[in-house]
């Protein structure tokens, strides 16, 4: 069946609406449905089935927790990640990344990447664990100091991360 | 050059062996990859789509990596029959064959590293061996990977890794496969409980063609699902294990079929080999199904020195691109013309291979168990 706008693609949205006692169908591709307001329920269950399990809820967590956000940058909306569960473009990954880590954790091993780094990115990805190592290291001092009720210590230790955490 | 003359013909890349190959019929690493600048293919305008093509498409085939003689064409320059052809190879997938104009293919004459432009992603580049190389995928995909990037910026993030548009895929972007012949657990009825133990694993069990495709004789593909979180080291050596296990399992079905129940494993051999050998009409799903058993035969030496490259010779020659290449007209075949055409076909070339031959099954038996 083609769409009853364009007559060009298959129409996949059909909606049958009943207003002043007439019953109208319509049968639209999606981007004229969109593009017309019709709605499809079906289609939330596609995050489901690409995410597995639970995903779909999760999704609705993370979408509730970035509001109406969109990317700046390919205007992709929360509504289209929601549907799709695909992104739009790199930039996507750090305006949705709110809600996204949530998602994350119901598909992967963990939540940041241990693997290959591009050879440019190399001396950044190092420092940021070295920093990140630094800052556990300070922590662990810290959490001692308390522990053995060396306060004067552990005031040391607080400032020591303090400053490091402004240089980062 | 169309893609049907670059390809060997199936009765040369059938010959292709690796360790393992009873089992395992072919290693595949892939990794998803995304420009920086351009949105994904999924959600990028034409004009993006177009832009992204034009700058990927010379970054891969100038890589010396690759070789002299590639293979290079945007889609909608492929006849539908010669893309069909491509999946039938296990070179492109289903996805990757419905697109036109703004993606393309790029293939090596070695036939072992394919990449496919603006499919789900930007790039998917995918290296193949026969058997079970898994390592030696994931060297080679891994040293096509450090070639592109001194050519192309790939969008990464020091938290996510590389940025793909599905986040299933997301961090190494890799996707670990090998494809399994596994008739003796399937017999044996142990394949459900094999299945669900990979599962537990993390890793998937599909078809012959991938996501949500039926396991076709006796075919299994098993591939990894996280990507973020641990290095692609790691994941290889995960499924490398579990592949190892999987084929120690099948061994020891067929071995134990063969000491309990050989007269059930002649019935099902010794019978395709006679359907194969003289229907008149016979549907891709049942010739599959069918020349798996006839594998197995070889594999357990039921038809002498008959090659199991001859059997997967078979196996790809059904499958309907390749059966309509095959046809003299190269026209399209309706369905019941290609069961006719499938039957006669191997009517003709299963009369290279001699009646079963009982003893080898049952008189390695009796060698094996003790007096």
């Amino acid at each position: 069946m083609v769409c009853q706008f364009c007559k060009l693609k298959e129409a996949s949205v059909h909606v049958t609406e009943i207003a002043d006692n007439k019953v109208k169908k319509v049968d639209a591709c999606a981007a004229c449905a969109k593009e017309k307001n019709y709605n499809d329920p079906a289609a939330f269950a596609i995050a489901d089935h690409l995410l597995g399990l639970g995903a779909a809820q999760k999704m609705e967590e993370a979408s509730e927790a970035v509001g109406a956000l969109s990317c700046d940058q390919c205007g992709y909306t929360q509504a289209d990640f929601k549907k799709s569960g695909r992104l739009g473009c790199a930039h996507c990954y750090d305006i949705f990344s709110d809600g996204l880590d949530s998602v994350l954790k119901t598909m992967h091993k963990d939540i940041r990447h241990r693997g290959k780094v591009p050879a440019g990115m190399q001396s950044a990805m190092q420092s940021a664990l070295e920093g990140a190592h630094r800052l556990q290291s300070l922590n662990r001092a810290l959490q001692a100091a308390i522990a053995q009720e060396d306060f004067e210590s552990a005031a040391q230790w607080r400032d020591a991360i303090k400053a490091f955490k402004a240089s980062e | 050059m169309s893609i049907i003359d670059f390809l060997v013909p199936p009765s040369e890349a059938c010959l292709r062996s690796g360790p393992h190959d009873k089992i395992v019929l072919s290693s595949r690493v892939r990794l998803a990859r995304n420009l920086r600048t351009v949105p994904f293919p999924s959600h990028s305008k034409k004009a993006e789509r177009i832009k992204a093509f034009e700058t990927l498409m010379p970054a891969v085939k100038s890589l010396t990596l690759l070789g002299e003689e590639i293979f290079a064409e945007s889609m909608d320059k492929l006849p539908a029959l010669d893309k069909q052809v491509l999946v039938e190879r296990h070179l492109i997938s289903r996805e990757h064959a419905a697109k036109n104009a703004g993606s393309g293919i790029v293939l090596n004459r070695e036939e072992n590293v394919c990449v496919m432009v603006n499919e789900e992603d930007h790039l998917r580049i995918q290296a193949l061996r026969p058997g079970l190389q898994l390592r030696q995928a994931w060297t080679a995909i891994d040293a096509v990977d450090t070639a592109l990037q001194e050519k192309v910026e790939f969008a990464f993030s020091e938290r996510y890794g590389f940025l793909t548009a599905c986040p299933t895929n997301l961090g190494t972007g890799i996707r670990v496969s090998a494809m399994l012949h596994l008739p003796g657990l399937v017999l044996a009825e142990q394949i459900n409980q094999i299945i669900q133990a990979v599962n537990k694993l993390g890793l998937a069990v599909r078809g012959l063609y991938g996501e949500g495709t039926e396991a076709l004789g006796n075919v299994f593909q098993v591939s990894n699902q996280m990507t973020l979180g641990e290095p692609e080291n790691d994941i290889v050596e995960r499924i490398n294990k579990v592949l190892l296990q999987i084929i120690e399992h099948e061994e020891n079905a067929r071995l134990s079929q063969m000491e309990k129940k050989p007269a059930v494993l002649l019935n099902h051999i010794g019978r395709a080999y006679g359907v194969l050998a003289n229907s008149w009409s016979i549907s891709s799903k049942e010739a599959m199904n069918l020349i798996s058993f006839l594998r197995l035969g070889v594999d357990l030496g039921v038809f002498g020195k008959t090659p199991k490259s001859l059997t997967d010779e078979l196996f790809l020659r059904s499958q309907p691109a390749h059966l309509q290449l095959a046809h003299p007209l190269r026209e399209k075949l309706g369905s019941d013309e290609r069961d006719l055409f499938r039957a006669q076909m191997l009517r003709e070339r299963t009369s290279l291979i001699p009646n079963p031959d009982p003893q080898a099954l049952l008189g390695r038996r009796e060698e094996g168990s003790p007096e």
